[in-house]
């Protein structure tokens, strides 16, 4: 679903990519692992369409999607839940959900997907005018994974979702994600809770400095030596 | 209806009957009102709505203007055309520093300063534009002051009380509507979060760029009215620093962002500055630069007190709920 090839990323003159190729397949949970630094938001920011590489090609869909601005590639299906949840704290849960929908592809279904959200969400349902920064910090991750739903998404990739939530919460967020691959999603994960995220991936790669050191399926990976003693602290 | 359609639908009926009971002096202190009220709702819509700040935004009024006015001085084109083609440059300024600052990645308080030196160096162009007058400015033939001739935008200062009340309900709709269209929430969006904005899909260029061109095209057309009330034109006026500044603080002290804080800053702004004169006048005070030195420090004293400004505040003393109003 998701190829990406020798991709090259910069911020000035420091790289934070170098030659990162690895594939997604169709109807996967991809992980990609990897330590603070290594480079997995501007991985995730890269193939959003939110930073520019200098060089490499990314492929979604069979559809050359390199440089292309985030819109067009939202409109493609490809959508994302980003690091820290982004929602827009002084609008209402109703109105985050809407600026999901605005996108081309997902504005005729909008009030049927909605319904689904609250389906799915029901706490967010009863809270539907409150102000969204005033949910607690998991139903913020709620509100921000039923928003990306808006954009009628075909893969979606997650940016630390377990990030700064309880331990209750951190096992919430993964059901849903389960419940979203069963039900047809392509999912890419990436998260620093390298155990569990590598249990639930069928496939998955490790970036280390900017670089794929290791491209596998996900039981492979976390039988590997250099995998557990590096993440797993084995 | 609510309170807050109310005390509008009162404010408006109001200013309809002033004319009846107002003398000359208060009229035309009451279209300038209008004026800042008119041109801050404009400049509303990029800082307030979409979070653009515009700190040259006069070039949009000076343009507007003067394109109108040369159009009837140098060609006879009626003013009701005019305003077509004046909105038409400034759009198009508009888009050009707008596609220039975002396409660029320029954000936040350099994109200010970018604002401030199209709208300088348009002064400067101005300066040196002999056929539009240069420095000695452009000057509108007066026409007669008993007819009312909307055409030509020429006649009785009732005529431009009248139009300045109506394009201030015009754009007061218009901004109404905006706020509740997808546009308008777009822009929201883009306010309050840019990076989440573009994460959603939402394109940011573009939703920055129709808010910089809505804005520039309004703003002219009161630059339009600007030309047409005064009957001439300098440079050093309509492209000026300190007019930039004058458009902006009618919806900060108001409240940015809120459909009434225009309004209600231009209220609150103009006969401030009016009622100082008076009385540093009357209190005998000749020292230079008094006037400003009080308007300068009420307007501190208002951005302390009311950071978020005055309509906010206002609204939640009136109990008209902390809704957007005109609901």
């Amino acid at each position: 679903m998701l190829e990406v090839r020798d991709l090259d990323l910069f911020y000035g003159d420091a790289q934070a990519l170098s030659g990162v190729s690895f594939s997604v397949p169709d109807g996967s949970i991809t992980a990609i692992v990897g330590a603070n630094g290594a480079g997995k938001t501007s991985l995730i920011r890269a193939i959003a369409g939110m930073e520019k590489p200098r060089a490499g090609t990314i492929c979604f869909d069979g559809a050359d999607i390199t440089g292309k601005d985030s819109s067009e590639i939202c409109n493609l299906g490809l959508g994302q839940v980003a690091e820290g949840r982004q929602i827009f704290p002084t609008m209402s849960v109703e109105d985050n959900l809407d600026l999901g929908a605005m996108v081309p592809r997902a504005r005729k279904l909008a009030a049927s997907t909605r319904d689904g959200v609250w389906q799915m969400f029901p706490r967010l349902l009863e809270r539907r005018r409150q102000l969204a920064g005033t949910l607690s910090g998991g139903e913020q991750q709620m509100l921000a994974i039923g928003r990306c739903l808006m954009g009628q998404p075909r893969m979606i990739m997650f940016d630390e979702p377990s990030l700064g939530l309880s331990p209750a919460m951190v096992q919430e967020v993964f059901a849903i994600i389960r419940r979203l691959h069963e039900g047809g999603l392509t999912i890419v994960l990436v998260e620093q809770n390298v155990a569990v995220s590598l249990h639930m991936a069928d496939h998955a790669c490790v970036l280390e400095n900017g670089h794929i050191v290791m491209e596998g399926r996900g039981e492979d990976l976390l039988g590997d030596d250099g995998v557990r003693a590096a993440y797993l602290g084995l | 209806m609510s309170r807050q359609a109310i005390l509008l639908g009162l404010l408006l009926a109001a200013f309809v009957v002033a004319p009846a009971f107002a003398g000359p002096y208060l009229l035309s202190v009451m279209v300038v009102v209008m004026y800042f009220a008119y041109v801050g709702q404009a400049w509303n819509i990029m800082m307030g709505f979409a979070g653009q700040l515009s700190l040259g935004h006069t070039i949009y009024v000076g343009l507007g203007a003067y394109t109108a006015a040369a159009l009837f001085v140098h060609f006879g084109i009626p003013a009701i055309f005019g305003l077509f083609a004046a909105a038409a440059v400034a759009v198009a300024a508009g888009s050009i520093i707008g596609a220039l600052g975002f396409r660029f990645g320029v954000k936040g308080v350099y994109f200010a300063l970018l604002t401030i030196a199209f709208a300088e160096f348009t002064r400067i162009l101005f300066e040196h534009f002999t056929a539009l007058g240069g420095t000695g400015g452009l000057f509108l033939p007066v026409g007669s002051r008993d007819s009312f001739d909307l055409i030509h935008l020429r006649g009785h200062p009732l005529m431009f009380y009248y139009l300045i009340l109506a394009m201030c309900v015009g754009i007061f709709l218009l901004c109404r509507k905006l706020l509740n269209s997808r546009l308008g929430y777009t822009w929201l969006a883009v306010r309050e979060d840019q990076d989440a904005a573009a994460a959603l899909g939402i394109n940011v260029f573009r939703a920055k760029l129709t808010a910089v061109m809505l804005s520039a095209g309004l703003t002219a057309l009161g630059g339009v009215f600007f030309a047409f009330y005064y009957n001439n034109l300098f440079p050093n006026q309509a492209f000026g620093m300190n007019r930039s500044i004058e458009i902006i603080l009618a919806p900060i002290v108001g409240g940015l962002g809120t459909l009434f804080g225009p309004i209600l800053g231009a209220l609150i702004l103009t006969p401030l500055g009016e009622g100082i004169t008076a009385a540093t006048e009357a209190m005998g005070f000749k020292a230079a630069g008094i006037k400003q030195l009080c308007y300068g420090l009420s307007l501190l004293a208002i951005v302390k007190f009311l950071p978020e400004g005055v309509w906010p505040w206002l609204r939640l003393r009136l109990g008209l709920g902390d809704g957007e109003e005109g609901e």
